[in-house]
């Protein structure tokens, strides 16, 4: 019992600098759910289930368009499936015993970061480290978009102007240090740039929502990129590759 | 036909969930087949790409300065700087080159 409440501390401990970034981050995306006419409870409640940034951007531009539910369903299984991935490489680290229970609620508090620093943990994982990050880190996360909401009508235009650009800096911290590690990824980030410029220049496509386009070419440049450069690393789920990426959610 | 948020929420909520849950419940041991090992690796940098890529240009008032907070964002990522700081960076540009733009214009 000691053990997990020790281990509930250090999750909290290292899940403060996580929340402090979470909640300058989640700002820039409360400012773009206010476009998508979320009200600050609709968006706290959205960042506290999904608490995906990238999930979450293409979840207010499914709203923004009014698009049927199944394609939110669709758009959020494709923008979140690296959780996938992520979920796949913690099973590896549970102790054979664990409880479904934690299972179910370690996955739950799956974001970038809380894996980054869980999988980063010596031995067998303890589910109550998690629960510390996320205890702080989740609350975070969901009272910055909140904020971002009500603020976005208070601040300046030049401010939230600025503060539109702060996702992607997020998302540009990710890719580019990737890029630069890996080549192949570097030429995928490439080809992305390109493809989705080209598509949104398309009158033809016009009609075709945001998360729609982002969806389609993500299956097919991540399927292209699978069939022609499969990795090279044994393990798909290794971790070194993807702490190489920095912290995200 | 309109459509509610908080039903848009919920599922998006739902999908987010069995998607971190059901591999920690279910997989057991690793994946062999090297093409999905390889597509779900793929997966998270082409769709940040295709997120930020042309975005980062159409979101502020003026493109001019979307392009710059790119590449400065880019070149910070390169050398190294963490996302905080690269998130600021972009930020920074993009407020300074909309502040300046009235006096260079």
């Amino acid at each position: 019992m000691n053990r997990n409440k020790n281990a509930f501390i250090n999750g909290i401990r290292d899940g403060i600098p996580i929340a402090l970034g979470y909640f300058a981050v989640a700002f820039s995306l409360g400012i773009v759910a206010k476009k998508a006419g979320l009200n600050p409870v609709q968006g706290f409640l959205s960042s506290l289930l999904n608490h995906a940034s990238a999930g979450e951007y293409a979840e207010f531009t499914v709203i923004m368009a009014n698009a049927p539910y199944i394609e939110m369903a669709f758009v959020i299984l494709i923008t979140n499936i690296r959780y996938m991935l992520m979920s796949c490489a913690l099973s590896q680290r549970f102790d054979p015993s664990t409880s479904n229970a934690h299972r179910f609620l370690v996955g739950f508090g799956i974001t970038d970061e809380i894996f980054g620093i869980s999988i980063g943990r010596i031995g067998a994982l303890n589910p109550y480290y998690n629960y510390g990050a996320m205890a702080i880190a989740l609350p975070g996360w969901s009272l910055g978009t909140a904020f971002g909401i009500v603020a976005g009508n208070i601040l300046p235009a030049s401010i939230v102007s600025a503060l539109s650009v702060a996702l992607y800096g997020m998302f540009i911290a990710i890719i580019i240090p990737a890029s630069r590690t890996d080549k192949i990824v570097g030429g995928v980030v490439i080809a992305s740039f390109l493809a989705s410029f080209a598509v949104s220049k398309i009158p033809q496509l016009d009609q075709m929502s945001d998360s729609m386009k982002i969806s389609l070419l993500t299956v097919i440049i991540a399927g292209a990129a699978a069939a022609l450069f499969p990795s090279k690393d044994d393990d798909g789920f290794d971790t070194d590759s993807r702490e190489e990426g920095g912290s995200r959610i | 036909m309109t459509h509610n948020i908080y039903l848009y929420i919920l599922v998006a909520a739902a999908v987010s969930f069995l998607i971190r849950v059901l591999p920690l419940t279910l997989i057991r041991r690793k994946i062999k087949n090297p093409f999905i090992r390889s597509f779900l690796y793929y997966v998270p940098y082409v769709t940040l790409s295709v997120m930020t890529f042309p975005a980062i240009i159409t979101a502020p008032k003026l493109p001019l300065a979307g392009i710059l907070a790119l590449t400065a964002g880019v070149a910070a990522a390169w050398k190294g700087l963490n996302m905080m700081g690269i998130a600021a960076l972009c930020c920074a540009v993009v407020f300074v080159c909309e502040m300046a733009a009235p006096y260079l214009m």
